[in-house]
């Protein structure tokens, strides 16, 4: 049976050139980049080259990127070392309802350790108000993190507006990028923004590698003490092949990237308007500021998982949105805060197309998604309506 | 602590010469929350791009580099000129010496 794959949000395949990029620091060049001899030259001088590729992508300079195992390491970092190195001015933080776990669980772990966070609200389709954020900013506040575009519901955020204000208040601003660079043209001089993470996987690059961008001048306590790697800010030896693909993957995303746009942006177009014709589906996030490869809906009277599961035996690969609902079957904080109630939370799927979508894949599911509902429909306790739910249900919002 | 030790120590920070002020130097570095041996490789790596009689501050936070930034001027042959003890962190300054590495 074919697979069709439309999970690229949760992570991509290796592009091949990557892996020829990197094959050779796991054979030859093996050595520990802060050796002196051959092998180890070799590999410090990839992990520069590397950083140049990276840095490009997102129009940094070289030395303001700090290469990280993963975007949740880049976002723990972001958010622990300005807090720690900022205290002196103020113990307050601001982020969003939405933002990923890495960054509320460590927000939330930082007001454990004295800090005050303030967590935005967003509007139905998932926007943080920049008027908003202008309002939360006391004194006291130190650090803003807005996530660039949501995984689960594809909305992109006003960044540079966040950041312009930002600014002014003299406020240092994080944005996590992982689910934007490599999908959207992601700029930090347009943007404006004072730290950014992004993630390898996501732009057919390694699991393994990833990146905090953070802008010259800004003081940042190390999340990792012990060597001199990353010029002292990150230790431990460097993950050199899975370093070496992260350039190759921006180098081949920042020529590439127009093309994979427009040939997601139509067929993601061509999937989202046939699911909308199906009855008590609704999509999630912003109807047109989204992902371009991002397709997000809540489907009314079943769950999530049970969907991913028949799909997955049509051959059909996708996601039920965050590890809230798919692993701990509880509602997701992000599609409680675009105002979905909690038992509707539940029947939310999440589509990510990518370079391989093919015109047919989408045929074929635009023509099996609906199967599967109609089959899960009949099943489902809750078919004729949901019992009393009625008044909470969002059905006014088609 | 022996006595002799002790006595070492002090003759040791007599080398230290606190400053009352800060002074204007031609290159200055900022390695503040960043640990040993970060202090001493930037300082390595920052004195080449500075020619001899200009001044090199290093800013930090690593009580460690109060030994190990004189003793590294001794060492090269630069003039250690003093460190200005600010609020959260220390300034250290370094005049590079014709003769120095």
């Amino acid at each position: 049976m074919k697979t069709i794959y439309l999970d690229h949000v949760a992570t991509n395949p290796l592009h091949p050139e990557v892996l020829d990029a990197m094959l050779p620091y796991f054979k030859e060049h093996y050595g520990n980049p802060l050796s002196v001899y051959e092998s180890g030259v070799k590999a410090r001088e990839a992990i520069e080259d590397a950083r140049e590729r990276t840095a490009s992508l997102v129009n940094a300079k070289a030395k303001e990127i700090i290469f990280t195992a993963s975007g949740a390491e880049a976002n723990n970092f972001a958010l622990k070392g300005i807090a720690y190195a900022s205290q002196s001015k103020g113990k307050h933080i601001i982020i969003s309802k939405i933002e990923h776990h890495s960054i509320l669980n460590t927000a939330r772990f930082l007001e454990k350790s004295g800090f005050a966070v303030t967590y935005l609200p967003v509007d139905k389709n998932g926007i943080v108000n920049p008027a908003d954020v202008e309002k939360a900013i006391i004194k006291e506040t130190i650090l803003i993190s807005i996530i660039h575009a949501s995984p689960e519901i594809g909305t992109i955020q006003p960044i540079a507006e966040i950041a312009r204000i930002a600014k002014q208040k003299g406020v240092i601003f994080h944005t996590d990028a992982v689910a934007s660079v490599g999908n959207i043209p992601v700029d930090v001089q347009s943007l404006g923004v004072d730290m950014l993470t992004f993630a390898a996987h996501q732009f057919y690059g390694p699991k393994g590698a990833a990146a905090l961008y953070v802008k010259e001048g800004i003081r940042i306590v190390p999340l990792i003490y012990g060597g001199i790697q990353e010029g002292g800010r990150r230790a431990g030896t460097e993950n050199v092949p899975a370093i070496v693909g992260m350039g190759k993957a921006a180098e081949l995303t920042k020529s590439d990237l127009q093309k994979r746009i427009d040939h997601v942006k139509p067929l993601r177009d061509k999937l989202i308007e046939n699911t909308l014709k199906i009855d008590k589906v609704i999509l999630t996030g912003h109807p047109e500021n989204r992902l371009p490869n991002h397709a997000s809906f809540v489907v009314e009277y079943i769950e999530g998982e049970a969907m991913m599961l028949l799909l997955a035996a049509k051959g059909i690969y996708a996601a039920s949105g965050s590890a809230c609902s798919s692993k701990a079957l509880k509602a997701s904080p992000v599609i409680i805060s675009i105002g979905i109630p909690a038992h509707l939370a539940q029947g939310s799927v999440v589509f990510t197309l990518g370079e391989e979508t093919t015109d047919d894949d989408i045929n074929y599911f635009n023509e099996t998604f609906p199967q599967v509902i109609k089959r899960l429909r009949e099943i489902s306790p809750f078919a004729k309506g949901w019992e009393g739910l009625e008044d909470s249900t969002c059905t006014a919002r088609k | 602590m022996g006595l002799t030790e002790a006595i070492f120590k002090l003759e040791e920070n007599i080398n230290l010469k606190f400053l009352d002020e800060p002074i204007i130097a031609d290159a200055t570095t900022d390695i503040i929350y960043m640990m040993c041996p970060m202090h001493l490789l930037t300082i390595e790596e920052k004195i080449k791009e500075i020619t001899s009689g200009q001044v090199l501050s290093i800013l930090t936070d690593y009580d460690g580099a109060l030994e190990d930034i004189p003793d590294w001027c001794n060492k090269t042959g630069n003039e250690f000129i003093g460190i200005y003890e600010d609020t959260d962190h220390y300034k250290f300054y370094i005049r590079k010496l014709k003769e120095s590495k």
